[in-house]
């Protein structure tokens, strides 16, 4: 079985995102960029499923500008076999990559498409249930556990109340929560290897998809800022305060 | 505008994401629910006593039970030919349907909404809360999920909604619910209580976690929270997490107990009315947002606390 690994380019989760002063976004320029935490779960996963022999080809793939193919070399230096890289340089929406991506999918035939639940940058929470949709296939949201049973496949998901477990058909959609895996890092034979690993470039006309955004961000502005309040010196002033809010 | 609101409820009861979800498609224009599952007579009989609810929409049948997105996509995808916006909370629930509804009708979702400016104009939360986007949609209709912290909750009484049974797809046979892992908890939901006390890392094991926070919230008669180090270190099950990707929360008082503050925890916490931390290291980030800071260890003071309140 293939399996289809998205990733994206994201801000790396260490920094403290910066409002740009007109209000027109986020300031990425000089930022350091990372693959997108919740996507490297889902890289790991995959190769994780070649190693107990479920799957045999790891396929990576990127919506995003030229710079993307660090990340894509992330993937692939982890274990990823190859690489598409469909090149972006505008930022392009939740709904857009997933009809990219279901162009890939018709292209590459994957039993099973692992993703990240999420972007750590725009937080849509929405790319993996779209492309499902798209295909009309199932989807295993925020994955804490994946099994392959045959042509089907069991996932373990983290929902409100608890951990929900479904039977899917494959082909499916599984997107990654946190406590899926620990992702390895890459040893340096491998980063070094990853080199000479093939990379694919594509376009989104490639696939007949229109990128055009339906959503205007008409302004990025600072959410509200809490204020440092007083430091207490005992347990005792803090049991007043407490008695104080009318909560003790 | 008409909008189509997702009842959440577990075949029995509302769950109260429904009712600040209510509030937040009451902005927009005429609410009608839909209350997708199995025997869930009653749920829709309560749905229609939502204040402000004109009609529910009730599709009764097995394929619904678990609430499963390749079932309930569908049928709502048909219900929005007579609609023009869909809401869902956005719980587990709501993050797994809703996206998969905006693609079946070509639509870009808005994801989280915190208000509601304008007929097509949302403010929304994005990079972990650290950035506020106010984005306006062009599509035809509308797909949204709803902070349940940003809205009031409508009314749960006080309204007379009509109930019209209605049939989707049913079963679309890609997927099946195996079983629900779920621990029975007589506290209050972390989503809606007034007080919460969440523990971190420094909490060691689980025994800890459970003899030092369990008891201090009974004192206050609060839900109990985690942090992510705290849950991945199997101190607490799962749900127990607030954060980006956890539970956000927003309760009146909100303890932290030996937890650092990192971005991704304040991103579930920071509308906590008052926040109050303690934490041994003075330098701690969670100090920067806490109104009340504590610099104790946890160890001495926690039990201190509970034996004094
Ligand atoms: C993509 C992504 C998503 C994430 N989502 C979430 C999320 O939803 N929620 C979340 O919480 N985290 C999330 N995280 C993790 C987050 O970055 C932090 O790692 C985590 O919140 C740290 O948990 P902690 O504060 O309990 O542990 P630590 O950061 O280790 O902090 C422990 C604190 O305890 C204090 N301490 C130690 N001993 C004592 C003592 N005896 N008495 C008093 N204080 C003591 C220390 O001073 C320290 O401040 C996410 C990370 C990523 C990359």
């Amino acid at each position: 079985m293939k399996i289809l690994v998205p990733v994206k380019r994201v801000i790396d989760y260490n920094v403290r995102p910066r409002v740009k002063p007109d209000g027109s976004g986020v300031d990425l320029a000089n930022v350091k960029m990372s693959m997108n935490p919740f996507d490297e779960i889902a890289v790991e996963e995959a190769i994780r499923l070649r190693e107990k022999g479920a799957a045999t080809e790891i396929v990576a793939v990127s919506i995003g500008p030229a710079k993307a193919q660090e990340t894509l070399r992330t993937a692939l230096a982890m274990g990823a076999d190859r690489a598409i890289l469909v090149q972006c340089d505008d930022e392009v929406e939740p709904l857009a990559v997933a009809k990219i991506l279901k162009g890939v999918v018709e292209e590459e035939q994957p039993g099973m498409v692992l993703m990240g639940k999420q972007a750590i940058d725009d937080d849509s929470n929405q790319t993996g249930q779209m492309l499902a949709a798209l295909l009309g296939r199932p989807q295993g949201t925020f994955a804490s556990k994946v099994e392959i049973e045959g042509d089907h496949v069991s996932v373990t998901r983290e929902v409100d109340g608890g951990l929900e477990t479904v039977r899917l058909a494959m082909p499916a959609v599984v997107t990654a929560d946190l406590r899926l895996n620990e992702p390895r890092y890459a040893s340096l034979p491998n980063i070094m290897k990853a080199k000479s690993k093939p990379l694919a470039n594509k376009t989104p006309a490639d696939y007949g998809v229109d990128t055009t955004p339906r959503l205007r961000v008409t302004h990025v502005g600072e959410p509200p800022v809490r204020q440092a309040g007083q430091k207490v010196g005992s347990v005792d002033e803090l049991v007043e305060k407490l008695k104080a809010l009318g909560v003790a | 505008m008409k909008t189509l609101v997702l009842v959440e409820h577990d075949n029995a009861v509302v769950k109260d994401a429904t009712l600040a979800t209510v509030t937040a498609a009451a902005k927009l224009g005429e609410v009608h629910l839909l209350v997708a599952g199995k025997g869930c007579r009653a749920v829709a009989d309560a749905a229609a006593k939502i204040a402000g609810v004109g009609k529910v929409h009730l599709a009764d049948d097995g394929a619904y039970e678990h609430q499963l997105a390749e079932n309930v996509a569908p049928l709502v995808a048909g219900l929005m030919e007579h609609h023009d916006a869909f809401l869902a909370p956005a719980t587990t629930t709501g993050k797994n349907i809703a996206p998969r509804v905006a693609a079946l009708l070509d639509v870009m979702q808005v994801s989280e909404i915190i208000a509601v400016e304008g007929e097509r104009t949302f403010k929304r939360p994005i990079y972990a809360g650290n950035a506020i986007a106010t984005v306006e949609s062009t599509d035809p209709k509308l797909v949204i999920t709803v902070r349940g912290t940003a809205f009031d909750k409508a009314a749960a009484e006080g309204g007379s909604g009509s109930i019209e049974e209605v049939s989707g797809p049913g079963d679309a046979g890609l997927s099946s619910f195996v079983s629900l892992d779920a621990e029975a908890s007589e506290r209050p939901e972390l989503t809606s209580a007034r007080v919460i006390v969440s523990g971190g890392r420094a909490l060691k094991d689980g025994e800890t976690f459970q003899q030092l926070i369990i008891p201090l919230a009974d004192k206050l008669n609060a839900a109990v929270g985690a942090s992510r180090a705290a849950v991945d270190a199997g101190y607490v099950p799962n749900d127990y997490q607030v954060g980006q990707t956890g539970k956000i929360v927003a309760p009146e008082v909100y303890i932290a107990v030996g937890i650092s503050g990192a971005i991704q925890h304040l991103a579930g916490m920071k509308d906590s009315k008052v926040i109050v931390a303690i934490n041994k290291d003075e330098d701690a980030p969670i100090f920067q947002v806490a109104d009340i800071g504590l610099v104790a260890d946890l160890f001495q003071a926690v039990p201190e606390l509970t034996a004094k309140l």
